[in-house]
């Protein structure tokens, strides 16, 4: 055991982690391939994020979009939104960069045993869930269909299309839509709602996964509903301003959750329904 | 061989009325099928039939100038293309391009029309069913108006 | 065990031989707030307060009375929970960063005087930063190392409404040492031992055994302290009448009176929020640090697109609901333990017991948009 592995820094202190690998996946969104430097953080599971520190600039939650236990480096998925996410968009190969975590609740994979399985993912949304999908595709279970649905802006703002693509290779049935596009695409144009409209199973006893946007999970809930999914069935990943991620800044609050710790992922019933349908003003 | 009356009563437009209902819909009604790349629907064109889509799907689209034609929305199947038909000045506003082989039942507007005029218990009960689509379709547009994954509205 | 102020002054000077840096109450600025104490002459030697919404006045008697007094806009909360520390630095080198956490050197601290509800509030406080999945180091290390003397409450204020909140005025909770100040000819002060090291520290300074007679005294210190309050607040039903009432026109109503200005997250002895800041410097040093934040602050519920929590209204439902309603769910206890510090504070004079208490006789009360009425011609 070396030095650095004996002392534990606290729960404040990033672990360095270099860029090894990054990507371009759309005009504002850039994947990191990220290795430890320091000792690596724990174990995380699909759906957790952890705190990115772009030394010298700040530090923000992003989720981790590769797949739990995979070998290799870990995966963010970061949108150029602010002035921390922008650094860490620009972050080079070799570049340092901290991390703390994992932190939050997860997607619940061990659940999803032997059940129906619906992924409704628009925007960026589809980072936090990826780890979660590659997961569902590699790992086949009996009495077990998983449908995704994925909504974008336009054709070339879709995350992780060639990925997207081959899950469908793999069984999972896929359908992907767009706000607006020319007549050279032909995918599906519309909100993802029109695209839940049906699904390839029951939606009594399915479980659903979305992420997105706040009003496009709402509206996405809703037509799950309707399709007959049960409403605690329902997990969406809701996030506010994320300070501390330990649970002790206060920021992260949304009603009786401190969504570092009691989420991101929560049961669209019995409260997140009306958390994120009323707002505070 | 499916009957008319079940593969318009199959359609969530009709689904759930009563026989007699769609009876007056089946006089109204034929069978057709379009090749990938045809133009259903044609912008400025008059409007006079209702298409109820049985499998493939439907681009609706915009001309302009240069470039490809931008596509407003896709229908698919089970659902219910062009609307014009049914208001004053009976005109398509958008072209509609078969993106996939398409089959579907067509229902001759006018006939429709005479129909429901006719006959008013006939007439509200299509006309519930119209709105409940067109309601349905207006929101989801007004979503995607939202530009959700955009910057648009964000500082 | 009974000790005479003697006693007291013994008290402090072991705990300063111990190397213990005694804060205590002291008079400054026309206040009783918290500084280092040298000897029993630094604490406010007849001194007494009078508290009302939105007013604190301090008045001197000709009594030798040295605890006669509520409690002071500060508490021991800056002690366990500094308003500003240094989480980490990190340095450019070249291609590399190297990070070294923020080192907590501050010298163990003697909370002389700390109240019952004040006791409390440190036991809430830990719920928060000691009982989290990961603990705040700088707050385990100094609420460990404090040794903490609590002074029963013989002169409540009037803003006090610890008995509705179990803190007070008797001591309970963590303690190393509780004194009760027995005034009059015979002034004295009845001694408990609360920890192994309280009754360490007690066993080498002079002190008697107590007798009926103090045991008989002090108890009517407290039954004259629970008699004086007289604001009240109901505690267990407080978290559900607040869930059901969020859109009570309650709201609207403080929101004309509340300036948003954070005067009662500043002095509330729970309050913990904190914001997490970096700032770089022109050498390639960037330096982590934690502030306290208050949830008044327009920038603290901040996202992409702007804040959540714009309106007054909304940041003063946050401030209420959190302490008595949302932080039950959070930690499993309420945030407030009664110190009416906010209610005293407060320059408009809010008083969150009068609040609660006009939102459950309406409960269920909800603010509508009502068109206003047209008259026909």
């Amino acid at each position: 055991m070396t030095e650095a592995a004996l002392t534990k820094p606290g729960p404040f202190v990033p672990s360095r982690y270099r860029v090894v690998d990054r990507k371009t996946e759309t005009f504002d969104i850039t994947t990191l391939w990220l290795e430890p430097v320091d000792p690596p953080i724990d174990a995380f599971k699909a759906g957790q994020f952890n705190m990115l520190t772009a030394f010298g600039v700040g530090e923000i939650a992003i989720s981790i979009s590769s797949a739990p236990g995979a070998p290799g480096a870990i995966e963010h998925t970061v949108r150029d939104v602010g002035a921390v996410s922008h650094a860490l968009s620009q972050s080079a190969v070799g570049d340092i960069v901290g991390v703390r975590g994992p932190f939050g609740t997860d997607w619940g994979l061990e659940s999803l045993d032997g059940v129906d399985v619906v992924v409704v993912v628009g925007g960026v949304g589809l980072a936090p869930l990826r780890g979660a999908m590659r997961y569902l595709a590699e790992h086949k279970s009996p009495k077990r269909a998983v449908a995704l649905r994925v909504g974008a802006r336009l054709p070339d703002q879709i995350v992780f299309p060639d990925e997207i693509a081959r899950w469908g290779e793999m069984g999972i049935d896929v359908a992907v839509t767009v706000d607006v596009a020319d007549a050279g695409w032909t995918g599906n144009v519309g909100v993802v709602t029109q695209i839940l409209a049906e699904l390839p199973f029951d939606g009594a006893g399915a479980i659903a996964l979305v992420c997105g946007p706040e009003i496009m999970m709402r509206f996405s809930a809703r037509s799950l509903v309707d399709l007959g999914v049960a409403p605690e069935n329902i997990r969406v990943s809701l996030e506010r301003n994320m300070q501390c991620g330990i649970a002790m800044c206060g920021h992260c609050q949304l009603g009786p959750y401190l969504l570092c710790r009691d989420g991101p992922v929560v049961p669209y019933a019995p409260l997140a329904a009306e958390l994120i349908t009323e707002s505070e003003r | 061989m499916e009957e008319m009356s079940d593969l318009i009563a199959k359609n969530s437009l009709f689904a759930g009325l009563p026989d007699s209902t769609i009876e007056l819909a089946v006089g109204c009604a034929q069978n057709v099928a379009f090749e990938p790349g045809a133009r259903i629907l044609v912008e400025g064109e008059p409007a006079d039939t209702l298409y109820l889509l049985r499998r493939g799907r439907v681009a609706l689209q915009v001309q302009r100038p240069s470039g490809k034609p931008l596509v407003i929305e896709t229908i698919g199947p089970n659902s219910v293309l062009g609307w014009s038909w049914l208001v004053p000045p009976y005109r398509w506003q958008f072209d509609g391009v078969a993106i996939d082989p398409v089959g579907a039942v067509a229902i001759d507007g006018t006939c429709l029309r005479a129909k429901a005029d006719a006959d008013p218990v006939f007439g509200y009960a299509l006309l519930k069913r119209i709105s409940g689509v067109l309601l349905s379709r207006l929101q989801s547009t007004r979503v995607r108006l939202l530009d959700l994954y955009g910057h648009s509205l964000d500082d | 065990m009974v000790i005479d102020p003697d006693g007291v002054d013994s008290l402090i000077a072991s705990l300063r031989a111990q190397g213990y840096r005694v804060v205590g109450p002291v008079v400054a600025n026309g206040a009783i707030v918290h500084r280092e104490i040298q000897s029993v002459e630094d604490l406010p030697n007849g001194w007494h307060d009078a508290q009302r919404p939105g007013s604190y006045r301090t008045s001197h008697g000709d009594d030798h009375e040295l605890f006669g007094w509520a409690v002071g806009p500060e508490s021991f909360k800056q002690s366990v929970f500094p308003s500003r520390a240094v989480l980490w630095r990190a340095r450019r080198d070249g291609g590399e960063v190297a990070v070294e956490a923020g080192v907590d050197d501050a010298p163990r601290e003697a909370f002389f005087g700390a109240r019952p509800c004040e006791v409390a509030a440190l036991d809430v406080l830990g719920g928060v930063l000691a009982g989290a999945a990961r603990p705040d180091p700088v707050f385990t290390r100094r609420r460990d190392a404090a040794f903490v003397v609590t002074v029963e409450c013989g002169a409540p204020a009037a803003t006090c409404f610890c008995t509705s909140m179990g803190s007070g005025p008797a001591a309970g909770g963590n303690f190393d040492l509780a004194l009760t100040e027995l005034a009059g000819p015979d002034h004295r002060f009845l001694v408990r031992v609360g920890s192994e090291r309280g009754g360490a520290v007690l066993a080498g300074i002079a002190s008697r055994p107590a007798t009926a007679d103090d045991a008989k005294a002090r108890d009517a210190v407290i039954g004259r302290a629970e008699s004086a309050i007289t604001r009240t607040l109901d505690a267990a039903a407080a978290p559900g009448l607040l869930a059901r009432n969020l859109e009570h026109p309650r709201w609207d109503d403080v929101a004309t009176r509340c300036l948003a200005c954070g005067n009662c997250t500043l002095v509330c002895p729970t309050c913990f929020c904190a914001a997490v800041e970096e700032t770089t410097d022109l050498t390639g040093t960037a330096e982590q640090t934690r502030r306290w934040d208050s949830c008044f602050d327009l920038a603290h519920s901040y996202m992409h697109g702007g804040s959540v929590r714009v309106s007054t209204r909304s940041r003063y439902r946050q401030w209420m609901t959190h302490k008595l309603s949302t932080w039950v769910d959070q930690f499993g206890n309420s945030g407030c333990i009664g110190c009416g510090r906010c209610i005293t504070w407060c320059p408009v004079g809010i008083d969150i017991t009068e609040e609660l208490a006009a939102i459950a006789a309406s409960d269920g009360a909800v603010k509508k948009d009502e068109p206003a009425a047209v008259r026909d011609r």
